[in-house]
């Protein structure tokens, strides 16, 4: 066990971290995150995706001590239940899920995709989410989702939206 | 680190509609059994100190409703990530009068909800749905008679209102439910109690958002992966090379503990072998260290060689249909076709794999798990604990995506195995490896074909064949220990055989005046690989293999695909979802191929395929359409005329649709799961690959509402059809027939070499 202090979800935290222990888990059992899943622990379907400095970072396979100083984000700094991030928002209005499992990563990725593309096309979309899997079939609506938060954002910018991150 | 979660906050959330999950439970056994409910005791009956009544013809074990106004329904079927969970709240609060959001649910849990057996086969609305209507309309009968003693107004006068009895000509005269509830229902479900006219619907058949979505996109939402108990430890099992083989040969020769962390505790019971350690990477790291020397035997056949194999099995022949003269007709006939098609196994693509938490309290076991069936899985854990029904609860939490028979229940009897062995909380969270590869697989099958036109054009022959194991090992009473994982292991088990799914959508609806259709049952133990339960079970094999020989067969005879299919139909439902859809996608009537194959340029076809789920549930037409080149198989557009009886939630419904598309594309491009003489060797997506946003159809749905009609699953029916379509637009647009799933584009330029 060694000690690591990661700024995550705005809050600069102190962990116990095992030699060579993933973020995911950190998050998990460390923090009680359940944005974050996990799907493969091998960087190949996209659960665990968070950010790390605004770039969508895999989770469960990156140790959580080399990232000493990174700045994390995790589902749960976009928005909440009661004040969803427009990504959020989009995801219920087009109800663009069915187990959802996938959705959390699936948020995330779309999330630096936008912070760089405001406006980005279907083949955009297909391309920042080509590591992310989804086994129930629920493409269509993701995509969709994306396009519909990508228009509230630009109608909005986030800087003048109260409280969100 | 624990995040607790109380019930009543679970409770409060799931009234506010963030569909959180009950993860409380009964410390102590429940003391007295209750002939009535006391209504007010909800958080009792949770809490297990109230015996709930779970007898589900009683109205009381799927409804309640507390003196202080909460409404409370009960499910033994779950919401598995298909909407369920706010369908059936919309039905019950249609015949109550209420907004869907005002229902709390509570679901899957042997304490606390009836017994519904499985949630699958696309029954939970068709089935479960109407149990619950009933006992609902049941209840708003009850209540309207007792207002109607009240108030002394007879119940013609009556109306129910928002939670309320009303009188009709006075509305400021009413009682609430909660002031009409005294002490329970008290009575048994009336089957033939009136039920809300679809006329007069409000709810039913309007689309509603789903009530658990947004917790799932805010990270509020509690999987079976998020549960965490007091003093739990994390456990991962050990097993040997065979992965995934049916029959179990291996057993461990040698242990080698030396390179485990001192805490580490290892658990052994015959090929069983776990180790538990108090932190989840602990536990994982404690899995690569023990180091186990297996003593094991090759089972399996060469995987070029699967299909021969399974042809040449013994197996009980069932004839499912043998009418007219079909061997004379097909002796006689110019030129018959025969065509043989293959299925390979399948794996569930479940993104998180199964996890379970499990544990003992004075000798009685507590389980959380997603899987379909609370009750039976009871049965399977009895078995292979040696204790008795009523000494083990199982409760359940929502998991990935499963689409049948996954890891779920096996991952259960790990944690269960655990933390008996342990005496303490254990979690067991499955590796991508072990979902892979030892989770049940959708069975290989061969489907035989033979048929031929008379001089007319006319069928006048049609011999369908399959080969194929049972669909279902799932846990059960009988079946016991065997048809859990961690039994194989322990015990050296197979799963039990039965003669399930094999034949499903074998019979097609056509009128074929000679026709005969016989499936060869294989023991699960010599089907190669663990079969059970996937979506459709048989019926995407056989409608992939019906559906496409059915159009060899139109083309032979220069016969349009629609026309041909309209013409031996005689359901009126049936030529109507083959005729929306081929309005709906502009189908241009062909007697022969739309192009040819050429590597280097894209040719364009369509096809279409027709089944009625289980030839007596939903009806689905398809039309695909496809582009074919050197580089494979891409599906542009699928359209689909859906006809599910009477339609609870339309949005969700399309919802199901579309995934089913979707799933149903990559099953058919790409899906296969590779194995050698030992086991299973695609463990991770790089080797069994799924559809990605870059391969995605367009899709278009036309739903046929039906609300006089009884509703019919829509859950996998879809799925059934969709190879076939995709098929058929293959040949359509290049003239190869591809008859070998999944259609790759290895498979499609080796037919193109071959013709």
């Amino acid at each position: 066990m060694a000690k690591l202090t990661l700024n995550i979800n705005g809050t600069a935290q102190e962990l116990d971290v095992e030699a060579g222990e993933p973020l995911l888990y950190v998050l998990r059992n460390g923090l009680g995150l359940k944005g974050p899943k996990f799907g493969c622990g091998l960087s190949e379907c996209g659960a665990c995706t968070v950010l790390a400095d605004g770039k969508p970072l895999r989770a469960c396979i990156v140790p959580a001590a080399s990232l000493a100083g990174r700045t994390i984000t995790t589902l749960e700094g976009l928005g909440t239940l009661e004040n969803p991030h427009p990504l959020q928002q989009a995801f219920i209005d087009e109800q663009a899920a069915q187990c959802a499992y996938c959705i959390p990563g699936m948020i995330m990725s779309a999330k630096a995709l936008l912070d760089r593309n405001p406006e980005p096309s279907d083949e955009d979309i297909a391309w920042a989410l080509a590591g992310n899997l989804c086994g129930c079939g629920t493409h269509l609506r993701i995509v969709r989702a994306i396009k519909r938060a990508a228009s509230t954002m630009r109608e909005t910018p986030i800087d003048s939206r109260e409280g969100s991150a | 680190m624990t995040a607790p979660v109380s019930r009543r906050d679970v409770l409060a959330g799931a009234l506010k509609g963030t569909g959180a999950l009950l993860v409380g439970f009964a410390m102590s056994h429940p003391l007295t059994a209750l002939a009535a409910r006391i209504t007010d005791d909800v958080e009792n009956d949770i809490a297990g100190i109230n015996k709930r009544v779970v007898d589900g013809d009683r109205v009381d074990a799927w409804l309640v409703i507390t003196r202080d106004g909460r409404m409370i329904l009960y499910s033994g079927k779950v919401e598995l990530g298909t909407g369920v969970a706010t369908a059936l709240r919309q039905i019950v609060a249609e015949e109550l009068a209420i907004a869907p959001t005002a229902l709390e649910f509570i679901q899957g849990d042997t304490e606390l909800t009836p017994d519904q057996k499985y949630t699958a086969g696309s029954k939970t609305l068709q089935v479960g749905g109407k149990q619950l209507r009933r006992a609902a309309a049941t209840a708003r009968h009850v209540l309207l008679g007792r207002a109607s003693e009240h108030l002394g107004v007879p119940v013609e006068g009556l109306t129910v209102f928002d939670g309320a009895v009303v009188v009709t000509m006075s509305p400021s005269q009413r009682l609430s439910y909660a002031e009409l509830i005294g002490t329970g229902f008290d009575t048994a479900v009336n089957d033939q109690a009136d039920t809300v006219a679809p006329e007069n619907f409000r709810v039913v058949g309007r689309s509603a958002p789903r009530i658990d979505i947004p917790a799932k996109v805010s990270g509020d939402f509690t999987y079976v992966h998020d549960i965490k108990r007091p003093g739990m430890w994390h456990g991962r099992v050990v097993r040997p090379p065979t992965i995934g083989a049916t029959r179990m040969t291996a057993t461990p020769e040698h242990i080698d503990r030396r390179h485990l962390a001192a805490e580490v505790e290892v658990v052994v019971e015959g090929a069983f072998i776990g180790v538990v350690a108090p932190t989840e990477w602990g536990a994982m790291q404690a899995a690569q260290s023990l180091k186990v020397s297996w003593r094991y035997a090759p089972t399996l056949p060469r995987m070029e060689a699967l299909f021969d194999t399974l042809e040449a099995m013994p197996g009980d022949e069932e004839v499912g249909i043998d009418v007219g003269d079909v061997d004379t007709r097909l002796a006689a006939a110019e030129a018959p076709l025969t065509a043989t098609y293959r299925w390979p196994y399948q794996i569930h693509d479940s993104i998180g794999p199964s996890c379970a938490v499990a544990e003992v309290n004075e000798g009685r076991m507590t389980a959380w798990s997603a899987t379909q069936g609370v009750y039976p899985l009871r049965a399977s854990l009895a078995d292979l604990l040696e204790l008795p029904q009523d000494e083990i609860h199982v409760i359940y939490a929502e998991g990935a995506g499963c689409y049948g028979h996954n890891g779920a229940d096996d991952v259960t009897a790990d944690a269960a195995l655990l933390a008996r062995a342990v005496n303490r909380p254990v979690r067991v969270q499955w590796s991508r490896a072990d979902e892979h590869g030892w989770g049940p697989k959708g069975p290989a099958m061969v489907m035989k074909m033979a048929g031929a036109l008379d001089a007319s054009n006319a069928i006048a022959a049609w011999t369908f064949e399959n080969w194929s194991p049972t669909h279902t090992t799932r846990p059960n009473a009988d079946d016991g220990a065997a048809n859990v994982l961690a039994g194989q292991l322990a015990h050296g088990l197979t799963p039990g055989s039965g003669t399930v799914g094999g034949n499903r959508n074998a019979r097609t609806l056509y009128t074929f005046p000679h026709q005969r259709v016989t499936t060869h049952w294989l023991s699960s133990e010599s089907s190669p690989l663990r079969p059970s339960a996937l979506r459709t079970l048989g019926a995407m094999q056989n409608t992939f293999a019906n559906e496409c020989f059915l159009d060899e067969l139109a083309y032979a005879g220069g016969l349009d695909p629609v026309d041909v299919r309209l013409r031996y139909l005689n359901d009126p439902r049936a030529k109507a979802v083959i005729e929306a859809v081929a309005k709906r996608s502009g189908w241009q009537p062909r007697e022969q191929p739309n192009g040819q194959y050429e590597a280097s340029r894209a040719s364009h076809g369509r096809g279409i395929a027709f089944a009625q789920y289980e030839n007596e549930c939903a009806y689905v037409a398809a039309i695909a359409e496809v582009a074919v080149s050197g580089q494979g198989v891409r599906v542009e557009k699928v359209t689909v005329a859906h006809d599910c009886g009477q339609i609870v939630n339309p949005d969700g419904l399309r919802n199901q649709i579309e995934g089913n598309v979707l799933q149903a594309t990559s099953r058919v491009l790409k899906e296969e799961v590779g194995f050698n003489t030992t086991g299973v060797t695609s463990l991770e997506w790089g080797a069994y690959p799924l559809l990605t946003f870059a391969e995605i159809p367009k899709v278009d749905i036309v739903l046929l509402d039906r609300p006089s009609e009884p509703m019919l699953g829509a859950g996998e029916a879809t799925s059934a059809v969709i190879p076939a379509a995709i098929a058929n637009a293959v040949f359509d647009a290049c003239g190869l027939r591809l008859r070998r799933a999944p259609l790759t584009a290895a498979e499609l330029r080796r037919v193109a070499q071959q013709s």
